[in-house]
């Protein structure tokens, strides 16, 4: 289901740019475009959790993981980064930056522990170990509880671009998208990435070939926490907020929800997953527990009846025409 | 007063009290959680909020039918075990044939759902539901005083902790569950009604969750989140004992509870931390869990 489309015949044999490429080009004007016709905060939220939710498909997709604790990397990011730009005024990049690489840190340490079980002891050591971060979250005193860090200034990128300006806010959250989904997608297509895959499929055949399944597991669980972390960095930027609420289990669930509902192990599923339930959280907003309620009817929906997901139902019809969903 | 290690003994058995409590309820859900992924082999995320119906059951039943708490024991598990098994018939056997995991992603939509609809129905404020009268006052003990309502809930948890195991270990039937525990087909070879087992097996863990929400309805208030929240700390002390046994699960609770109500006197800012950082020690130095077998 994940095999490389571009080496497919129907890619290969067509001349020019590939099928590949021009959908993806698509993809990119219609999201240069979308800040004219759509709300642009809304759409930087979609992004965040875009992101979010292809950093973890990492782990769930390709190594075959559920972590369900992924939201203490997002949420402490967070602070981190909002500490970082409203304390100490660093530059957004270098705040953003600070922020992922706590987040990979945090998963170092995370996934050491977490891999020692498999399955649904994984989920729920990883539950519990953002459970624990939630409390520190509380009760430290720099995150400010209840209240969160509020008021972080966005700042200037690289000193020079005002990203108070909500539109080069927008194409900036959108550059550090692109470039992170990129990652990913070579991180998946790589060497690295089929051992994982074979991880996923056969772990004691991975075993037997020689291949440290512990260090490939680790490894990408560093790289699924980063990324998750870069997307809560961005999110405190955003909304120029970080609170508990990204640090909750609820938002570890949710981003489970959008990688469901996108597709589970496609590219472009999580986001298409994430734009869902960030529109439906909008849309019910006002409507008290009803976001709720909802989230679990798709969480059942979907497993009863539509595991493959949103993107992963279209796949195997846009791979015959030489396209990796 | 009197003091022991430079601690007030009235606090330390105070704490020491609500720590068993506590010990109690997670004991009776990881006891439930256990069973159903031994036959089932998924977790239950939805215990937490069947346990929070279980309250909710005897709430109802007192304010708008007038049932007092002995009738809310005997028929909240009940009401709410049904409500499980037909989740089970409906939804949850059509899974065990895939991955795990999709079981509990559909206990947690559950979850969501049940809890996001008392929500709606009740916020969160908490409704208080009244001590039985049979139970209400308290001994004077003279080093501390007991209210024989807790008293009540740790005797009442113990009688059904050990009375499970009984019925688990010493059996017929029991053992019948734990041979199809082993190996469902060659149970089922031998004439013995597998699914409908499973099916009352779950029933069976929902009840226990369900009666320990009623047990816990005049302890803590009637809460739609009183469930979310009790139940990733169950989920830690089932990583700690290990699914393996049923006494390791009830051990495992108890001294988790009494463990946490030490630290409230100790360092009360860890309290809300030390089960989890027992569970990174136990991950470190025995991953299968204190009582578990394999991986």
């Amino acid at each position: 289901m994940t095999s490389q489309s571009v080496t497919t015949p129907a890619a290969a044999a067509s001349s020019g740019p590939s099928r590949q490429t021009i959908f993806v080009g698509l993809l990119l004007v219609l999201a240069l475009a979308a800040p004219f016709a759509v709300y642009p905060v809304f759409l930087m939220k979609g992004l965040c959790f875009a992101l979010f939710a292809a950093a973890f498909n990492l782990m769930l997709g390709y190594v075959g993981l559920l972590s369900f604790g992924h939201a203490m990397f997002f949420g402490w990011s967070a602070y981190i980064t909002a500490h970082a730009a409203k304390e100490w005024g660093l530059t957004p990049e270098i705040a953003i930056l600070l922020g992922t690489f706590c987040a990979a840190g945090l998963g170092a340490v995370v996934g050491w522990l977490a891999i020692r079980r498999q399955g649904i002891y994984f989920a729920m050591i990883t539950l519990a170990l953002a459970q624990l971060m939630y409390f520190v979250a509380l009760q430290a005193p720099f995150t400010h509880g209840e209240d969160g860090i509020q008021g972080v200034p966005r700042g200037h990128l690289f000193g020079l671009i005002d990203l108070s300006d909500t539109m080069n806010m927008y194409y900036f959250v959108l550059a550090v998208f692109v470039l992170a989904v990129l990652f990913l997608y070579r991180v998946v297509h790589s060497p690295f990435g089929q051992v994982l895959k074979a991880i996923r499929d056969n772990e004691p055949r991975a075993i037997s070939l020689g291949y440290q399944v512990h260090r490939y597991k680790l490894i990408a669980f560093i790289i699924s926490a980063g990324l998750s972390g870069m997307a809560g960095s961005v999110k405190s930027l955003v909304f120029q907020l970080a609170s508990l609420a990204d640090v909750h289990w609820h938002a570890s669930g949710e981003v489970v929800l959008m990688t469901l509902l996108g597709g589970v192990g496609t590219i472009f599923g999580p986001a298409a997953g994430a734009y869902l339930v960030v529109t439906i959280q909008n849309y019910f907003a006002s409507a008290g527990s009803w976001v709720t309620i909802i989230q679990g009817f798709i969480f059942v929906v979907c497993v009863l009846a539509f595991r493959a997901g949103i993107v992963g139902v279209f796949a195997p019809f846009l791979k015959k025409r030489g396209i990796e969903a | 007063m009197m003091t022991l290690f430079g601690i007030p003994t009235a606090a330390l058995f105070g704490q020491l009290l609500l720590g068993l409590i506590n010990g109690a309820f997670y004991a009776m859900l990881s006891l439930g959680l256990a069973l159903i992924f031994g036959l089932l082999n998924i977790i239950n995320f939805s215990h937490g909020a069947q346990y929070m119906m279980g309250a909710f059951v005897a709430w109802l039943g007192l304010t708008y039918l007038g049932a007092n708490y002995w009738v809310a024991l005997a028929l909240a598990p009940v009401i709410v075990a049904a409500f499980g098994i037909v989740l089970e018939r409906t939804m949850l056997s059509r899974l065990y044939k895939l991955d795990h995991l999709y079981g509990l992603l559909l206990t947690f939509g559950l979850a969501l759902i049940i809890e996001g609809f008392f929500r709606q129905l009740y916020g969160i404020s908490g409704m208080p539901y009244a001590v039985p009268k049979e139970l209400a006052g308290g001994w004077n003990l003279g080093f501390m005083y007991l209210p024989i309502y807790r008293a009540w809930v740790v005797f009442a948890s113990l009688v059904l902790c050990i009375g499970t195991w009984l019925l688990i270990e010493k059996t017929k039937l029991g053992a019948y569950l734990r041979a199809a525990t082993e190996n469902p087909a060659l149970v089922q070879a031998f004439g013995i009604n597998v699914p409908v087992m499973i099916t009352l097996t779950y029933g069976f863990g929902v009840a226990l969750a369900a009666f320990a929400g009623v047990l816990a309805a005049p302890i803590y208030s009637v809460n739609p989140l009183m469930g979310s929240n009790l139940i990733i700390v169950v989920f830690a002390v089932v990583v700690i004992g290990g699914m393996g046994s049923i006494m390791g699960s009830i051990v495992t609770g108890f001294m988790l509870g009494i463990l946490e109500g030490l630290t409230k006197v100790v360092y009360p800012e860890a309290a809300g931390t030390v089960i989890f950082m027992v569970m990174v020690i136990v991950l470190l130095i025995k991953p299968a869990g204190l009582f578990g077998k394999g991986a």
